[in-house]
């Protein structure tokens, strides 16, 4: 086992392995994540979908244990982050982490600072949690330079929140995520807030950010288009599963996909195709308070068996390309 | 140089806040059944004694022209002499009023001192047992009437553990009742407020942000929650701070201080209405100038607030 984890922290940066995550509210309990497996490898730019309530920002929330405290719990499952499994760690160790390794970039960047800490100040603060030791003057020079390749004029540094626009403010967000050279980039929809040339605008500098820092980045997003732009890896995620993995090559070629996938992909307008309806997919998701015992997306399924309501379906793997469906097993199989 | 203009621009507007609050006590004060002349002279005055006190009074004169004629004195400083015991008002008020605003001033202190800290503690620690705790207590002080508490704690320190002094002024011995109660409602809004305040800034993306960042919970909360948990809280410190000072009228009688508050409750049984006018008029003022400090704390704290616009 020892020797597998090694082998594994060279090969993945995160590898999230069969993690549950439950939350205790006071008239249920609401299973987030349900066996919920990834890996990101040094450097990547994976892309993470779902639509709202899949899991995707529990799954970034409990890498950074930052989960509401009392109310969501890891019931099971690890999260191995280079040796060392999340899960197990202490608070010490994770307040070192977060900020320094892993950074995370939330949705809303209007209510993610401080409305009355100067942005430079706020930016500075991640040096002085996770840099004590260096000087006041270097720390100041940090911020200008992260300031001036987020595009904002680093003698804007002494301002406050309030007198940014939506889109610098994100800029200023992602500024703060990465002063610090992190391994990791945690992005929960990172630009969903924000019109579409921002949006643009945003994703571009991100990605020559990450290529600066070698940062791995995962993109959560509802966004296909963008994960298509910008990702070299997709995830989808559904009732707090990963139900199909591979490139953005593999995903979006629809040679080969998971029902829920190819329902997703129809949702996108074409401008080539002459169609004049998108296909929606039917239903609603899953009760996470009450999961079936076979395929959560059974009942939305076209294709659906009377397996998949039995028993849970298996990883199919080919090339890379790894899809959570009975369909396959009983073809390939 | 735009706080000094701001500063003055907030006074100005104390102007018609004045007139208006005077011109209705006024009214009220000489409309009230009952002769002032009568008052001065008892019963036995003979008809032509009270005329000539009214005319040399001035209460022979329509109430609107009394009223002009107390305005144009007033506003050349001169707020006239008691009717009861011909004292300068303006120099009876002043002598008295240091009293009053010290109890006021450390009443207000002490809440704060304690308040504070403790409403911001029972948020962080929500529906635990301190959080319950100081939710009884802050009730418990809010809901019970000061003069009650006043006497009681009279009886307990004064007469049966003879600790402290039960009435009057004197060194800082005498000013640990008074303040006590005068501070208690003060206490409960602090805890209350300052919890509530943080229950709401706790919850909000920026504290999250924060730790996402690697601040531990207790800098989160001292670095990112305190500052803005504050800014409502600050505004309830003038509101309570005024309000000790009306509140003063209970305790200053309670505890026997010569204070503006017994000064104005004994004026307002004697129909001393110079004494009333002009003590209202400087407790407007005073009222004003707490609130003009503490919008400009606010704007300090909150970077949002700007004073020039």
């Amino acid at each position: 086992m020892a020797q597998d984890i090694q082998s594994n922290s060279e090969k993945f940066l995160l590898d999230i392995r069969d993690l549950h995550v439950q939350y205790h509210t006071d008239d249920a309990v609401v299973c987030a994540l349900n066996g919920f497996n990834l890996q990101v490898r040094r450097g990547e730019k994976l892309g993470l979908v779902g639509e709202t309530g899949a899991g995707k920002t529990t799954m970034a929330l409990s890498v950074l244990r930052l989960l509401p405290e009392k109310i969501g719990k890891i019931t099971a499952g690890s999260i191995l982050y280079g040796e060392d499994d999340l899960v197990e760690q202490t608070e010490a160790f994770m307040l070192g982490l977060r900020g320094r390794r892993i950074s995370m970039i939330f949705q809303d960047a209007m209510t993610s600072l401080n409305p009355i800490v100067s942005v430079g100040d706020q930016i500075m603060e991640v040096l002085d949690l996770h840099a004590p030791g260096m000087s006041r003057h270097e720390k100041s020079e940090r911020v200008d330079r992260i300031l001036t390749m987020v595009g904002i004029p680093p003698a804007r540094k002494a301002e406050f929140p309030y007198q940014f626009s939506g889109g610098m403010k994100q800029r200023i967000v992602i500024a703060m995520a990465l002063i610090a050279e992190p391994e990791l980039l945690l992005a929960d929809e990172p630009t969903t807030a924000l019109d579409v040339t921002i949006q643009a605008q945003i994703l571009d500098m991100m990605g020559r950010l990450k290529e600066q820092f070698n940062t791995a980045v995962v993109l959560i997003t509802h966004d296909l288009g963008v994960v298509a732009e910008f990702c070299d890896r997709v995830a989808v995620v559904y009732a707090g599963k990963v139900v199909e993995e591979g490139t953005v090559e593999q995903v979006f070629g629809r040679a080969r996909n998971h029902p829920y996938t190819v329902g997703l992909l129809n949702c996108i307008p074409d401008l080539e195709s002459t169609a004049a309806r998108l296909i929606p997919i039917p239903g609603q998701m899953v009760d996470p308070t009450r999961l079936p015992p076979g395929c959560a997306f059974a009942d939305r399924c076209a294709h659906c068996m009377d397996v998949c309501r039995r028993e849970p379906p298996e990883m199919n793997e080919r090339d890379g390309h790894r899809i959570l469906c009975h369909l396959f097993k009983e073809r390939e199989g | 140089m735009y706080l000094v203009k701001y500063s003055v621009k907030r006074l100005m507007m104390l102007i018609p806040v004045i007139l208006g609050v005077t011109l209705i006590l006024y009214f009220v004060m000489a409309l009230a059944p009952g002769n002032p002349a009568r008052q001065i002279l008892g019963a036995n005055a003979s008809d032509e004694q009270m005329a000539a006190l009214e005319a040399e009074m001035g209460l022979d004169q329509p109430i609107i022209v009394q009223y002009a004629r107390y305005i144009l004195r007033a506003v050349q400083l001169d707020f006239g002499t008691s009717w009861i015991n011909g004292n300068d008002v303006l120099t009876t008020f002043l002598s008295k009023l240091p009293n009053t605003l010290l109890v006021a001033l450390v009443a207000t202190l002490w809440a704060i001192a304690l308040g504070i800290p403790i409403g911001i503690y029972s948020a962080v620690k929500q529906y635990s047992l301190f959080d319950y705790g100081s939710m009884i207590v802050a009730m418990l002080l809010f809901s019970l009437p000061a003069f009650w508490m006043g006497i009681l704690s009279q009886i307990l320190f004064c007469v049966v553990l003879r600790w402290l002094p039960a009435t009057g002024i004197g060194d800082w011995r005498h000013l640990i009742l008074p303040a006590l109660i005068l501070g208690a409602n003060t206490l409960a809004a602090m805890i209350r407020m300052s919890r509530t305040s943080m229950l709401d800034v706790l919850k909000q993306d920026y504290i999250r942000t924060a730790r996402a960042k690697g601040a531990s919970k207790r800098r989160a909360v001292l670095k990112h929650a305190v500052g803005n948990s504050m800014i409502p809280v600050i505004t309830q410190i003038g509101i309570s701070f005024a309000g000790c000072i009306g509140g003063a009228v209970v305790t200053e009688t309670v505890f026997t201080i010569p204070g503006i508050g017994a000064m104005l409750i004994n004026a307002v049984k004697a129909r001393d209405i110079p004494v009333v006018m002009g003590s209202v008029i400087f407790i407007a003022i005073i009222v004003g100038v707490i609130n003009l400090i503490v919008d400009l704390i606010c704007a300090k704290v909150d970077p949002r607030i700007d004073l020039a616009a």
